[in-house]
């Protein structure tokens, strides 16, 4: 599904990333996890199109899509989500998930203003379509709370609906679990479990561990830009170098 | 939807009966002014309120659409509606090809890049003195007219400048509430987050410049043919300055409030007339106190001041309206 070869960073002689390579499968939850530091951020926005990398490919399906920027991307299937949520404070929930049906619909500027008859199909099946997301993430009860008013949990739900109404084949999280209290992310577990199971492959960065272990199927451990280690949640847990990088080596 | 049409209705009804009350009277050429200055804030606004993109050299592309209509119909006799629409088209060219290395910059360098394309623009009046007539104006250019029809009175241009008006209104209505509006505003408040989910920030950019720049044209072809005579000095950075703050001062991302911003620019300094030398100090104060008590300009402003007053009357009933409404 997503393959990265060799990808290095190198940001004014300090190496951010150093030769990255793994591969993710479809329909996995894959967990990226490392100390801080580590290049997992740094990653993230290489793989997104943010960045572009000193050295490496990003394949996704088997197409180099390695410097696309990400709207190319959203395109191709890949969307991701931000570790401080970005919302578009100004619009309404409803509205946030209609501009993430944007490359589901394909008005013109012209045909926009001159409300054209195909328009107005097009925009009752973006407002239709984009609720059942709300549904989905469970907050169809604010879809016209002004974005920018939300608590940071409902906030982080809606970024989610948001990515999902791209449709995409792979969905990137960057610390979904930051900000939340325990059972909120209890419930974001099931939720990453349920967009899972409607077939979209699934890469989390993350701190909480017990979240990971939970529900990751694989799990790439960074250290100093470096990959140290790759492999289910059992393998890593029993893993020393993993456990020396996180705890300090016993001198 | 439905409401938003009816609001529109009851707008064009208004302005349609206007003249009614104002017919004869010299306020008549100051509100053809109005219609005007309301089509430019309105393309000001599509780019600023919407998209979160300044300019400070729209009154370039006013001047643009002016002198191209000028010139081409006064100098080289063309027909005044085949000019207008070409004045359009090339202006939105030109902004289209201008938008894309322009748009790159943000913030205050792209408001110094804006500046510096209006200057060039004004400039460009004054010094090709052959063509444009520099400094001294362009004068003879011909009214509009159809089957007939001269638009050569206050009324008549009302009604001309007016249903021009009317139509962007209209277009700009839709496209607020259209998939493309909400791409602009989320590009306003999140490019990064716009762009992840397949928004294209930098072409939509590009566009709404372009579609900006046209209208600017549009209504610079009319200003030039009901006012006959065009000089550079109506389209000067102080007029690029005067369009920001109709549009901060109507309210930043409503249509309705450009055409509120507009007509308050537009007819202060006729009614402050009575107070002599004093004018322009009264101008000045006034509008800061309304952006100092007004951010959110007139458009929410005026609603919330009358809410205040029915409180102060011990009136209860009051509807809390949640949000800020894009219209």
């Amino acid at each position: 599904m997503l393959e990265v070869s060799g990808i290095s960073q190198v940001f004014g002689g300090v190496t951010a990333l150093d030769r990255v390579s793994f591969t993710i499968a479809k329909g996995d939850i894959t967990g990226v996890i490392g100390p801080n530091g580590a290049g997992k951020t740094t990653l993230f926005n290489i793989i997104t199109g943010i960045y572009t990398q000193t050295a490496g490919k990003v394949l996704l399906g088997g197409a180099d899509v390695s410097g696309l920027p990400p709207e190319r991307l959203a395109r191709l299937g890949l969307v991701r989500t931000f570790q401080n949520i970005e919302l578009f404070g100004g619009m309404t929930v409803h509205e946030n998930v209609m501009v993430g049906m944007h490359t589901k619909s394909s008005s013109g500027l012209l045909a926009c203003g001159l409300k054209m008859p195909w328009n107005m199909a097009e925009e009752r099946r973006i407002r239709e379509h984009s609720l059942n997301w709300l549904d989905f993430t469970g907050i169809p009860d604010l879809a016209d709370v002004t974005a920018g008013n939300l608590p940071f949990g409902k906030g982080r739900l809606l970024e989610i609906a948001r990515a999902l109404a791209v449709e995409p084949q792979i969905i990137l999280m960057d610390e979904p679990a930051a900000g939340l209290n325990s059972q909120e992310t209890l419930e974001l577990a099931k939720l990453i479990q349920r967009i899972r199971e409607t077939g979209i492959t699934v890469v989390l960065v993350e701190h909480d561990m017990e979240l990971i272990m939970d529900i990751c199927d694989r799990i790439v451990v960074l250290n100093l830009g470096r990959k140290l280690a790759e492999g289910t949640p059992r393998e890593i847990q029993d893993n020393h170098e993993v456990v020396a990088a996180y705890l300090g080596e016993d001198e | 939807m439905k409401k938003e049409l009816l609001k529109f209705g009851a707008f064009a009804l208004l302005i349609m009966l206007a003249p009614l009350a104002f017919k004869g009277g010299y306020l008549m050429t100051v509100l053809v002014f109005v219609g005007i200055n309301t089509m430019l804030s309105i393309a000001l606004n599509l780019l600023l309120g919407y998209a979160g993109q300044i300019s400070l050299g729209h009154a370039g592309f006013f001047g643009l659409g002016a002198y191209l209509s000028g010139v081409l119909t006064a100098t080289y006799g063309w027909n005044p509606w085949l000019s207008m629409a070409l004045a359009a088209v090339i202006v939105g060219i030109v902004a289209y090809l201008i938008g894309f290395p322009i748009l790159k910059l943000k913030g205050h360098y792209l408001a110094m890049a804006t500046l510096g394309l209006g200057i060039i623009i004004y400039i460009v009046f004054n010094e090709t003195v052959d063509l444009t007539g520099g400094p001294s104006g362009l004068s003879g250019i011909p009214n509009l007219s159809i089957n007939g029809i001269t638009f050569d009175s206050d009324l008549k241009n009302y009604y001309l400048v007016w249903i021009f008006a009317l139509l962007m209104v209209l277009f700009s209505l839709n496209l607020a509430n259209s998939r493309i509006g909400r791409a602009l505003r989320a590009v306003h408040d999140s490019e990064v987050a716009a762009r992840v989910v397949g928004v294209n920030a930098r072409l939509l950019k590009v566009q709404i410049f372009a579609v900006s720049a046209t209208f600017c044209a549009l209504a610079g072809s009319l200003y030039a043919h009901t006012m006959t005579f065009i000089s550079p000095a109506s389209f000067g950075f102080t007029f690029s300055v005067e369009l920001l703050t109709m549009v901060v001062i109507g309210g930043l991302g409503s249509i309705y409030g450009s055409f509120l911003g507009a007509a308050l620019l537009t007819l202060l300094p006729e009614f402050l007339r009575a107070a002599h030398d004093y004018d322009i100090i009264i101008y000045g104060g006034l509008l800061m106190v309304m952006v100092m008590y007004m951010p959110g300009g007139l458009v929410r402003g005026i609603p919330e001041l009358y809410r205040k007053l029915l409180k102060s009357k011990g009136k209860t009933a009051l509807k809390s309206e949640g949000g800020v409404e894009h219209a």
